[in-house]
């Protein structure tokens, strides 16, 4: 039990370490803010994780068993950062496109006209 | 009737208010520009307006609770939840009262500013929805009482934020600076959701008082400890995770880094309330101080050496920036080391923390004012180049005027802002360890050299025959930089009063958690 239980932390631990892995790795734009959305599922999965009562029913009163209820708030927060990471993700390839019609490329190593 | 739905109110209505206005902008600037910039200026008029009358209340009779969707705003406690705060529940204490009013004062004056200095670029619509949700953004991360409503508040200010930072395109530039913003304050985002995700895991709430009051300081607890103070040091440009300050700074318009002057400081803002309300006592005081302390040292050092070299003025001025963040670290760091013992901190612990928050307010009233001064003579003249300008003193007296007023003021010369907070943190600092409080004057001396270089180049020297007919710049820009002018050289006069009626209590609200607990969770 406590195996299982522990299964989806270290999918998480396993997914923040690949997004911030690739943040900090590649050298393409697009990978970059690929590495950054895999790091918000991490998160989002620790949220939801963090919500998981084994065996209880959604919190909806109408004529709800008497067994545990699932507090909601974690859910809550995780829609709530979803919608954040689409904003999120969203501005970054808006800034991609960007960078591309200017420099013609997304390589980092070359997209370096701010220290002239 | 009205006025007092309003006052009841005005917690929520501080953030409303830009955010409606933010979203009807774009509508609005369809029937006419000027339509728009008188719609862009009323809304910011009203929602200084709301800080400063909430502020007022704060000051007058104390923390102020606001709980969303309940019967009665004072509610935050709903009879039948078993005594959980289970709404959203704003917070305003002093020290936040006191960061709305830095968010009202710099907001207005930059948008009196920008109505005038930025109208000659296209899309401006959007700007103006971005400018307003980043006071909303900063309103709310100030306000709030609840974390994950900070984290949301934090993330609609990046957004923002990185737009703007990426809106004069400048063939790709700022788009450049702005990926390195907005990548890192996303990940930076991200970690402090982390943090929210362990104190939720830990005590089922989200709320900052009720976190506070069954915090435990457990391994956990110190783990979010240390994701929160990287993340929020990253989020204010202390060094060393100040890489992206001189580049967001110096690529965004003017206006607009004013602004960012006041997003990096509702984060320090963040800092303190995570640091003194949240963990208070619970935590190392001593350790913990110290690693704000030396992290408010290197700001301060390797911003200034940094400073010196630069050749584009308003990446000089950012680097400033990081290094006047690091006065602040210090002077509430002293502050947090000494926490928990009464005595020291009576012999100066209140002091250094009172000093490390009116530089807060100093700060962003002087810098503002500087990265102003850059942008009207950028507007004029084209060029952010210190080696191409000089003789400006000729043409632009009211802007050389304001420059010298900033650059005095961080300087930390009598009878600016900047030197009455310095004076404070430099007697409190020296008991509290002499050394710290050398470096802390020979940071301003350097400061002051810098600028003195600065004001030469650009202001003095024969009048240039490419600069020969530069025009002062257009009126509302002159009366935005006049705003803030105003408000360094009155505090400058009178820091006694603002002292005692803004500052103190802002730092006895930081200090004292079971107020802020109280307030929300009643008597307990």
């Amino acid at each position: 039990m406590l195996v299982f239980g522990t299964i989806p932390y270290l999918v998480i631990v396993a997914l923040a370490v690949i997004g911030l892995a690739t943040v900090a790795l590649k050298r393409n734009l697009i990978k970059i803010f690929l590495g950054i959305t895999i790091f918000e599922s991490a998160i989002n999965l620790f949220l939801v994780s963090l919500g998981y009562r084994d065996g209880a029913v959604a919190p909806i009163f109408t004529d709800a068993p008497s067994t545990e209820m699932v507090m909601a708030t974690p859910q809550a927060l995780t829609l709530t950062s979803i919608v954040i990471g689409v904003a999120t993700t969203a501005l970054l390839l808006s800034f991609a496109v960007l960078i591309w019609k200017h420099y013609g490329t997304v390589d980092t190593d070359k997209i370096r006209r701010l220290k002239e | 009737m009205i006025t007092d739905a309003i006052i009841a109110n005005s917690p929520a209505l501080l953030v409303m208010i830009p955010l409606i206005a933010a979203f009807a902008c774009p509508f609005i600037g369809r029937i006419s520009p000027a339509v728009r910039n008188i719609w862009v200026v009323g809304a910011m008029v009203l929602t200084a307006a709301m800080a400063l009358l909430l502020a007022g209340e704060v000051f007058s009779s104390g923390t102020v609770v606001y709980t969303f969707g309940a019967s009665a705003p004072g509610m935050s406690v709903p009879p039948d939840s078993g005594g959980i705060p289970v709404r959203i529940v704003f917070t305003v204490d002093a020290m936040s009262a006191l960061m709305q009013i830095i968010g009202a004062i710099t907001g207005l004056s930059i948008v009196l500013y920008s109505i005038a200095g930025d109208r000659r670029h296209t899309g401006l619509e959007s700007y103006y929805t971005l400018y307003l949700l980043m006071i909303a953004g900063v309103m709310g991360m100030v306000s709030t009482g609840d974390l994950f409503n900070f984290f949301v508040f934090l993330e609609i200010l990046s957004i923002s934020s990185a737009g703007l930072i990426a809106y004069r395109i400048d063939r790709g530039v700022a788009v450049e600076a702005a990926v390195k913003y907005f990548v890192l304050s996303t990940i930076g985002a991200m970690v402090i959701l982390v943090a929210i995700g362990i104190f939720y895991g830990e005590y089922d709430a989200l709320n900052i008082a009720v976190i506070a009051s069954r915090m435990q300081f457990t391994l956990l607890d110190q783990v979010a400890l240390v994701l929160m103070i990287a993340a929020l040091g990253m989020k204010c440009g202390a060094v060393p995770m100040h890489f992206w300050t001189p580049d967001a700074y110096s690529m965004a318009p003017s206006s607009i880094t004013a602004m960012l002057v006041v997003a990096s400081q509702a984060s320090l803002y963040g800092l303190f309330r995570v640091v003194f309300t949240l963990y208070n006592v619970t935590l190392n005081a001593a350790t913990v101080g110290w690693i704000i302390i030396v992290l408010g040292v290197l700001s301060m050092v390797v911003g200034v050496t940094m400073a010196i070299p630069q050749k584009d003025v308003k990446r000089l001025m950012a680097y400033h920036a990081i290094s006047q963040t690091g006065y602040m670290l210090l002077g509430v760091g002293v502050g947090l080391a000494v926490l928990g013992n009464q005595s020291l901190l009576d012999a100066f612990g209140y002091v250094a923390m009172e000093g490390g928050i009116f530089h807060i307010i100093n700060h962003a009233m002087y810098k503002g004012l500087l990265f102003l001064t850059a942008g009207a003579i950028f507007y004029r003249i084209g060029t952010r180049n210190l080696n191409r300008m000089g003789g400006l003193g000729h043409n632009m007296k009211y802007t050389m005027v304001f420059f010298v007023i900033g650059a005095l003021a961080i300087a930390g010369i009598p009878p600016f802002n900047g030197f009455a907070s310095k004076l404070m943190i430099y007697e409190s600092v020296f008991m509290f360890n002499p050394i710290l409080s050398i470096i802390a004057m020979v940071v301003s001396i350097l400061t002051l050299a810098s600028f003195v270089k600065v004001f030469h180049s650009i202001f003095m020297g024969p009048r240039l025959p490419e600069y020969a007919d530069v025009k002062e710049a257009p009126a509302p820009m002159l009366i935005g930089m006049g705003i803030l002018a105003a408000v360094v050289v009155l505090f400058g006069l009178f820091p006694g009063v603002v002292v005692d009626h803004l500052i103190e209590p802002a730092a006895q609200a930081l200090v004292n958690q079971g107020a802020y607990i109280s307030a929300v969770m009643g008597g307990a």
